[in-house]
């Protein structure tokens, strides 16, 4: 099991620049920053919809690795290396967010910020399976 | 510009993720195992991009229409059905198996992990697979 420590003040700064980059997409081009609905109609998309997408989703890992070489990676990089559990993960995430219209950013951040009751129930729902999935993981089944 | 605008907010979005630490899975893990040795960050991220973000909606109620596009494309579906509840409860389980939602996933490529592409991977397929199955019209 990977140990990690509690680090409120990056988790703010962090937290806000998502914020930022959220109420600028929604002033600027009027959209919701909720990665997976942003994903998920970049494919078979509208008329004219596609390039903001890509643009956005091309960003992001440019982004995080602006960030990195800037902070040094302090915060770490670590994930299961068991293929079985990257690809069940990885279906049930695309799957998942797909069929319930949004991810921890469209639900939990910009759904939350405006007050939809949708995006409150989901958020609650996906917190509660998530914490439920690493108990059994972790304490029940003793793995990782 | 409206490209521009989106490239430039995916950039922050992306720094925002990878400063907060939520580029790291056993961090959200972390968060998650809220009877382990609990790491409450997570929260905090989130508390911090809610509070910005609400501020960009209460300018966006200001304004009749965004900076570089007709018109603000915002959902105004208020049902609480079994689509919802059902498709975010699967994305719980994914999400506390590996510790990625889909933001990080993508953020991450440019770490060029193996383990990252096998996700990354996956989770498109099914995107994919589900815009073909269903979701085309949505």
């Amino acid at each position: 099991m990977t140990e990690t420590t509690f680090t409120p003040l990056s988790g703010l700064i962090g937290g806000a620049l998502i914020g930022l980059a959220s109420a600028g997409l929604l002033l600027a081009d009027g959209k919701i920053a909720g990665i997976s609905g942003v994903l998920g109609r970049s494919f078979f998309p509208a008329a004219g919809d596609l390039g903001w997408r890509l643009a956005f989703l091309v960003g992001l890992p440019l982004g995080a690795w602006l960030a990195t070489r800037v902070t040094g990676d302090a915060l770490g990089f670590a994930i299961t290396e068991r293929v079985g559990l990257l690809v069940a993960g990885g279906l049930l995430v695309g799957l998942g967010t797909q069929i319930g219209n949004g991810c921890t950013s469209g639900h939990g951040v910009c759904g939350m910020a405006r007050g939809s009751r949708r995006s409150l129930l989901a958020t609650l729902t996906f917190m509660a399976t998530g914490a439920a999935t690493v108990f059994v993981v972790r304490h029940v089944l003793g793995g990782e | 510009m409206q490209r521009l605008a989106a490239g430039l907010c995916g950039v922050v979005f992306g720094a925002g993720l990878a400063v907060s630490g939520m580029t790291n899975p056993a961090k959200v893990l972390a968060f998650l195992d809220v009877f382990g040795r609990w790491d409450p960050t997570l929260a905090f991220v989130m508390g911090g991009a809610l509070a910005v973000t609400a501020i960009g909606y209460t300018l966006a109620r200001g304004r009749s229409r965004p900076w570089f596009a007709d018109a603000f494309s915002i959902p105004s579906r208020r049902d609480v059905d079994l689509r919802l509840m059902g498709g975010a409860a699967l994305f719980g389980v994914g999400w506390g198996l590996v510790g990625l939602c889909p933001g990080p996933a993508l953020a991450n490529l440019s770490r060029g992990s193996g383990e990252i592409f096998v996700f990354a991977g996956a989770m498109i397929a099914a995107v994919v697979l589900h815009r073909f199955a269903v979701g085309r019209s949505a």
